[in-house]
């Protein structure tokens, strides 16, 4: 018997239940149950012409006038861009772009004026966009230390490898390391409103609310257990291309100092492609019915800082307003009417084709 | 220093044993006793003990030998290969995204396998360890039955099994004999008898056997079950004796004693060179077509692997020539890679752009396709209506390694007997000298007196011929190896003797023969018993004959007739021969052989199995030389089997034709239904038969192969006498091709038969001057073609008088055609064997002779007819399953990949990877996987009844037809539409703008979230739309899978992870989910991507739909109008 069922198993491991011998033979009926009889109870639907076409009607029908929807509201976003690299002899911040040197103490200035046509209602969201800057080149994209980041002591003082070769300066580590950290933006804009009598005047620009909630709370924190940044940043060094160290970033508000200053934040999200924006300040909406930023001459004062000749960047400043879909992207809206009318289209071609095709086939070609 | 020695004794024993191996005969010491001396000395042998190793592996070799064999698999290399290069060299994904789906499949296997083998362990262990009674020194004594040697005198009771391979020596029983089952060696449960050498026989108690002096001789082990020489040499008070041993002394491991209190034998083989552990070699592995298709996807998918990470390659030193774009200022490169060599730098590069798209070739392919074949096949065995109540057998599956294949069959290659017979057998007729007598139909099992029991056809014999009347019916009592069974529980052939009063029945492993003895019993003789050498039968005048039965010439299937030679009371020898007709006229030298010969073809053409009885008188000098002759080639320990040949062919000969006998076997139940299913199905059917050209034929036309406007071509040794084989040859193709050339090959056409039908049928003989190779150069293989292309045209071909390696032969020609058929070969014989394991599928039949074609078969199946559902239903649906299953693997990895491809012109070529590492590494394992797996086991594109209904439905999925390369080619473009308008969409949204309410930006990973939530809703909603069958639990995968990725996600963003490096997913899919454009998007990009699916489905179906797609929609019209019948109905009765 033994070996019987030895050799039961042996001959197939999938069915050690076949075995040998003559008592099992009432065992082996299989039982009838829908499931292994593969008779479960089952919807069966068939995607033809007629049971689909419904469904293209109606995506048609929900899409176009999202589309358009999407499309308005796109159109009723008001935006400006101004490019202010200085590629051109006649651009004023030529010369800053021109005389570009790293170890400068004195910053170099320049003043671009425009005009808007159209008042922006409601908040102005003011960005700054690079291009040619790949921000998403794997080598920079890694170059981080989110431990470092998020407060973590032993990561202060010994980052990760992969802020090579931001690592240290000399023989003390670079806080916050990493080539991200390095490149940081540190053009300073100033918007200023020019009024029908020549006037100029400061329009406050807001840097609370640039970065992600979660990444300003959560993901990013100081090293802990020192309330007093200096300190704690003590034993670091500032990154090679910084002009002052972490702690310093921003004068004006010691809660948006060391890793969770605003900017800082903002700029270690790394963008998606190299041409990109990113959140500058935000123009808040002043009480009343005047508009944020009424139609009439503006001047932009620039703090030029920021290098990119050298790999042939662009550096620009747009003001943009918002709506619930963010700001202006016609694509989505023609995307959205564009796929609606295929599908409408592709429901009267099936329509048709349905008409002359499928009833002739379901009539005559089916044996009953 | 006494150690030392001792371990050097036992090495160089060892290489002595090495020696030894080559030994090709071994001789055994029975109870260890040493032979008396001046007798030849033997060299003392060593021989394993009598352990059973099934296990593969031990507890410290198991990790590196399993590691080991799992590598050597090509996938698991390249997978292994890919994470080795993630770990040395700088790679975009970290080594966790390859190395954890590999690590999982390698431990998955590894459990697997490991506990396959800890359960051999155990078992090896039970069997090892179970006791078994040793006679020693004169006394029994239990030993572990791994304690067993070679040599050890072992006592086994009744219902106990055999320890090892046993030479038997005595039985309880006086005549030496025992009875044995091998059902769990082989699966026939009939009793065989085995026998004790008459020397030793006699000694059947503990204290006498333990007195034998004997040495055996024998060869060495072979994996042969029915083969066994041997020799014992018994020392007596005088001198030695030797006697032979067969196959008949020798008990196997495995069977079982029955009906028989005691034995006792000696172990001749033990532990690993028994027979049965011999047999454990598993077969050949048998790859399906849709494993092959697979295997070129595999090899396109990395060529565009390669060449991607090629271009990649090149475009990134293009790009970078410029150094502010290689190096600018804000993202320098480190001092050490600035040093190494550019060579270096850009292999290295190549090396991680390989790795960046490896995903496109996909582990858990492999596993699922393995997990579905595995699961799958229990749908197999499940199957009720493959159930057979009569055999209380449901259908076996050997493999589901091929459960695919049997929706791509295109040859059925079948046996006859027992096959599409019941093998089943009725005596019908017999007729000697001419004279016919025919029993009764119904006899109720009692003897009729005289000659009330039959009718007799012609007139009245005269005396001469009343003698050979009598003369014939005691050649058929006689001439058997029928045994009389004299109780009740046998699973084998039952038939009673005297129908209830007495419990005898007659078992044979021929059912021919016990149709014959029982026939014979209803003319009058009855067969007894054979009991002390001597055959008892019951003559018409109720007196007991006795007949000492002398020698028997066992039946074989190359001299296909058997002998007996007998010593009437009188003293007269006789040797009674009966066999099949052509074997049997060639021999005969007197008789009435025209008359005989004509009655067997009448009766061939009825479809009847005939067979011829001649007999021959032996005078004692005569017989005094068979004797001789028979017993110097049974002694021989060399050829023997060749030396009995010969001695068979010089002693059945001069015989004196008797007559003949009919037995009818019946056709199966359905075969007929099951043979025309397949027809419309347009898989052609041979039948391949070792039977008469005229049974053959008759059976073929019962079971519609044939039909009556068939118009039959023969290719058979009776034409190619007249003509030469070459003419006959070139005349039938001409014939054939008339009718086939004017059209064009379209199956439909061939379907309706309005054109005739051919038949071809050709015989052993002629198929093997067909294949005879070497003739004449290169005419032979001109010859083959001949013939496969006259095969080719006929809708039903019929091969008689097959050898059993000719019917393999057949099936070889066949596959090795140009069009490289799948063909399936079904039988219920050993004689089957050998098409089985040749053909793409090989089925077993339950039937009567044996289990040894379900043992060597693919699947097993009870009956014929369950072929049907086999290949039309199962077959179908597998088919459909896995070629789904196949392209959307791959579909999905191209839509998976081709962003990151896409990606990499937008980051410098930096290798920058999309998506999230823990999205890379989930994809194939977890959000994509169950679905589709679950498609595989599940979908039913039609309704199995329909499928059943309608066989023309196979012909859809003929010919490999859903994993062509255009199909192939079909899916991977839309898996790059997918990729593009998936990634593109995500570019222009985010295209220098912000999508939020509250202007914050958004960077790379929410654009790879976004683009691979698109992704997973997409190739989960494709697998939707191609699934026809909803049942709660395609529901629960489908949207359970999608649930799972979104909850996935949002844990996986939702905390800061401390045992992550880089906390870069932190939120990113709640802010993105918190845009309302990203939804819209979402929406927007998944229909866009299914849209050109639906739209070519929706027209390729209405403009050229194929069978199944008219069935399919059908079936719906026909719902719906019985829906609206019913309303209509029902509102009727409202009113």
């Amino acid at each position: 018997m033994m070996a019987s069922s030895y050799n039961a198993k042996e001959e197939d491991g999938h069915h050690s239940g076949a075995s040998s011998g003559t008592g099992v033979s009432k065992n082996k009926k299989p039982d009838n149950t829908a499931f292994k009889q593969q008779r479960l109870p089952a919807w069966q639907p068939i995607l033809t012409a007629g049971s689909v076409l419904p469904a293209f009607f109606v995506i048609g029908l929900i899409f176009i006038p999202i589309g358009i929807g999407l499309y308005v509201t796109s159109n009723n976003i008001k935006e400006f861009e101004i490019d202010y690299t200085g590629v051109s002899s006649d651009s004023p911040c030529y010369n800053c772009a021109k005389n570009f040197t790293w170890n400068t103490t004195e910053p170099c200035v320049c003043t671009v004026n425009f005009t808007l046509h159209q008042p922006f209602e409601s908040n102005v969201f003011m960005y700054y966009g690079l291009s040619n800057f790949y921000q998403n080149h794997r080598r920079y994209v890694k170059s981080r230390d989110d431990r470092q980041l998020n407060g973590d002591l032993s990561a202060l003082t010994d980052p990760s490898k992969e802020c090579e070769p931001y690592r240290k300066s000399g023989d003390v580590s670079i806080a916050p390391c990493g080539a991200i950290a390095n490149s940081l933006f540190n053009d300073t804009l100033v918007l200023y409103y020019v009024d029908s009598n020549n006037s100029i005047s400061e329009i406050p620009l807001v840097k609370k609310g640039i970065a992600w909630w979660t990444d300003k709370h959560v993901k990013f924190r100081n090293p802990a257990g020192n309330s007093n940044l200096t300190l704690a940043f003590k034993d670091t060094a500032k990154p090679v291309n910084w002009a002052k160290p972490v702690y310093e970033l921003d004068p004006s508000d010691p809660e948006n100092n060391g890793f969770i200053n605003e900017d800082f934040i903002v700029w270690m999200r790394t963008a998606a492609l190299p041409t990109f924006r990113k959140l500058y300040r935000i123009i808040q909406k002043k009480s009343g019915a005047t508009p944020t930023l009424p139609n009439g001459n503006y001047m932009l004062n620039i703090t030029y800082n920021y290098p990119v000749l050298s790999f042939d960047g662009r550096k620009r400043m747009i003001l943009s307003t918002i709506s619930w879909m963010g700001g202006k992207n016609p694509f989505l809206g023609i995307a959205y009417i564009t796929v609606g009318s295929i599908c409408f289209f592709l429901g009267v071609v099936l329509l048709i084709i349905h008409h002359k095709y499928d009833n002739r086939n379901t009539s005559a070609d089916i044996p009953s | 220093m006494g150690m030392d020695f001792s371990t050097l004794r036992t090495l160089i024993s060892r290489y002595c044993v090495g020696e030894e191996n080559w030994v090709d005969s071994r001789t055994i010491y029975i109870g260890h006793k040493e032979p008396p001396p001046g007798t030849e000395a033997f060299i003392q042998q060593r021989f394993p003990d009598n352990r059973i190793v099934s296990s593969k592996y031990t507890f410290w070799n198991f990790i590196p030998k399993n590691m080991f064999e799992q590598f050597r698999r090509v996938a698991n290399f390249y997978f292994l290969i890919i994470f080795l290069v993630q770990l040395i060299i700088d790679t975009p994904t970290s080594p966790v995204t390859s190395g954890l789906p590999l690590f999982f499949v390698i431990t998955v296997t590894a459990i697997k396998q490991g506990y396959e083998d800890w359960l051999r362990h155990k078992a090896d262990n039970a069997v090892n360890q179970c006791p078994v009674h040793v006679v020693h020194h004169g006394k029994v004594v239990r030993k572990q039955s791994r304690k067993l040697r070679v040599g050890d005198v072992v006592l086994v009771k009744e219902d106990e099994a055999f320890p090892c391979d046993l030479i038997l020596l005595s039985s309880s029983r006086d005549d030496g004999t025992c009875f044995v089952t091998t059902a769990s060696l082989d699966g026939e449960s009939s009793h065989k008898t085995y026998y004790a050498v008459q020397e030793t026989k006699a000694y059947n108690a503990e204290k006498e056997v333990d007195t034998i002096h004997a040495t055996i001789e024998c060869e060495q082990p072979q994996p042969d079950l029915y083969k066994f020489v041997g020799r014992i040499n018994i020392y007596m008070t005088t001198e030695p004796v030797a006697r032979p041993l067969g196959s008949e002394n020798l008990l196997l491991r495995g069977a079982t004693l029955k009906n028989t209190e005691y034995i006792y034998a000696v172990a001749i083989y033990t532990g690993m060179e028994t027979k049965m552990a011999l047999n454990y070699q598993s077969k050949s592995q048998k790859r399906s077509a849709v494993e092959k298709s697979m295997n070129a996807y595999l090899v396109v998918y990395l060529c565009i692997l390669i060449s991607k990470a090629l271009i990649n390659t090149a475009l990134k030193y293009v790009w970078q020539s410029d150094p502010n774009k290689d190096e600018p200022f804000y993202n320098q490169k480190t001092e050490a890679e600035r040093q190494r060599h550019v060579l270096i730098r850009a292999f290295t590069d190549f090396l991680a752009f390989m790795v960046l798209f490896n995903y496109i070739i996909p582990v858990s392919m492999y596993v699922t396709v393995e997990m579905q074949k595995f699961l799958g096949s229990y749908f197999i065995m499940w199957d009720d209506e493959m159930f057979d109540e009569e055999l209380g057998e449901r259908a076996v599956v050997n493999t589901s390694d091929l459960n695919e294949e049997l929706g791509q069959v295109e040859y059925v290659f079948t046996d006859k007997t027992g096959t599409l017979t019941e093998n089943n057998m009725e005596f019908i007729e017999c007729c000697v000298d001419g004279h016919v007598y025919v029993p009764h139909a119904i006899c109720n099992g009692q003897v009729m007196p005289g000659a009330a029991g039959m009718d007799m056809i012609d007139s009245s014999p005269g005396p001469a011929a009343r003698e050979h009347e009598e003369l014939f019916f005691r050649a058929l009592c006689l001439c058997h190896t029928v045994q009389v069974k004299e109780e009740d529980t046998v699973d084998g052939i039952k038939h009673g003797i005297h129908q209830g009063k007495s419990t005898s029945f007659y078992i044979s492993s021929s059912p021919d023969e016990v149709a014959l003895v029982e026939g014979m019993k209803r003319l009058g003789f009855t067969y007894l018993r054979l009991k002390d050498g001597r055959m008892e039968i019951l003559n018409r005048e109720d007196e007991v004959e006795k007949f000492d039965l002398l020698e028997v010439l066992t039946f074989d299937s190359v001299r296909r007739r058997m002998s007996v030679i007998v010593r009437a009371s009188t003293g007269e020898v006789y040797l009674f021969c009966k066999g099949a007709d052509s074997s049997i006229f060639p021999r005969v030298i007197s008789g009435k052989v025209d008359q005989v010969r004509a009655r067997v073809e009448q009766n061939a053409v009825e479809g009847l199995r005939t067979l011829c009885v001649a007999y021959r008188s032996l005078n004692p000098e005569q017989y005094e030389e068979v004797f001789q002759q028979l017993n110097r080639a049974k002694l021989a320990l060399q050829d023997r089997d060749k030396q009995l040949a010969e001695a068979y062919d010089l002693i059945e000969k001069d015989l004196i034709l008797l007559g003949a006998t009919a037995v009818e076997d019946r056709l199966q139940e359905k075969a007929a239904d099951t043979i025309e299913s397949l027809h419309k199905a347009g898989i052609k059917v041979w039948v391949l038969t070792g039977d008469k050209m005229e049974t053959a034929a008759a059976t073929c036309y019962a079971s519609k192969l044939f039909h009556r406007n068939t118009q039959i071509l023969e290719l058979t040794t009776k034409r190619t006498e007249e003509q030469s084989l070459h003419d006959v040859l070139f005349e039938l193709s001409r014939t054939v091709l008339r009718q086939h050339g004017g059209m064009t090959r379209d199956t439909f056409s061939e379907l309706s038969g309005d054109c005739t039908d051919y038949g071809l049928i050709i015989d052993g003989a002629t198929l093997s001057a067909v294949m005879r190779p070497g003739q004449e150069g290169s005419n032979s293989g001109n010859y083959k073609e001949k013939f496969l292309e006259i095969c080719r045209n006929c809708s039903a071909v019929l091969c008689c008088r097959m050898a059993p390696l000719q019917k393999a032969q057949i099936v070889k020609l066949i596959k090795a055609s140009e069009e490289h058929p799948i063909t399936l070969a079904i039988g219920d014989g050993a004689n089957d064997v050998s098409m089985i394991l040749e053909a793409h599928v090989g089925i077993g039949i339950m039937g009567k002779e044996g289990r040894q074609a379900v043992r060597n078969s693919d699947y097993a199946i009870p009956k014929f007819k369950h072929l049907k559902k086999m290949l039309l239903v199962h077959g179908h649906y597998y088919y459909i399953r896995i070629s789904e299953l196949v392209q959307y693997f791959f579909y999905k990895n191209v839509c998976f990949i081709f962003p990151q491809f896409l990606y990499q012109f937008f980051c410098g070529f930096s290798q920058q990877p999309l998506y999230d590492t823990a999205y890379l590494t989930l994809y194939n394992i977890s959000f994509t996987s169950l679905p589709i797996l679950l498609y595989s086991l599940m979908e039913q594109h039609i309704n199995m009844d329909i499928l059943k209904k309608d066989p023309c439905l196979y012909r859809d999925i003929a010919k490999n037809s859903l994993l062509r390369w255009p199909t192939f080619i079909y899916w991977t473009i839309l898996g790059v539409y997918d990729a593009i308008v998936m990634f593109f969409g995500a570019y222009f949204l985010f295209d220098n703008t912000t999508f939020t309410s509250n202007g914050q930006m958004f960077g790379n990973w929410t654009f790879g979230t976004l683009v691979f939530t698109v992704l997973v809703f997409t190739v989960t909603f494709k697998l939707a739309l191609d699934t026809h069958y909803w049942t709660w639990i395609n529901h629960f995968i489908i949207w359970g899978s999608l649930i799972f990725f979104v909850v996935f996600s949002l844990l996986w963003g939702g905390i800061i992870w401390p045992f992550l490096n880089y906390q870069r997913m932190y939120y990113v899919f709640m802010q993105m989910l918190s845009s309302g454009p990203a939804w819209l998007s979402i929406i927007l990009l998944i229909t866009a991507s299914l849209l050109p699916d639906v739209v070519k489905k929706v027209i390729w179906r209405t403009l050229w739909p194929t069978t199944t797609e008219r069935i399919q929609q059908g079936r719906n019209n026909k719902r719906y109008e019985i829906a609206l019948a019913y309303m209509s109905s029902d509102s009727l009765l409202m009113e």
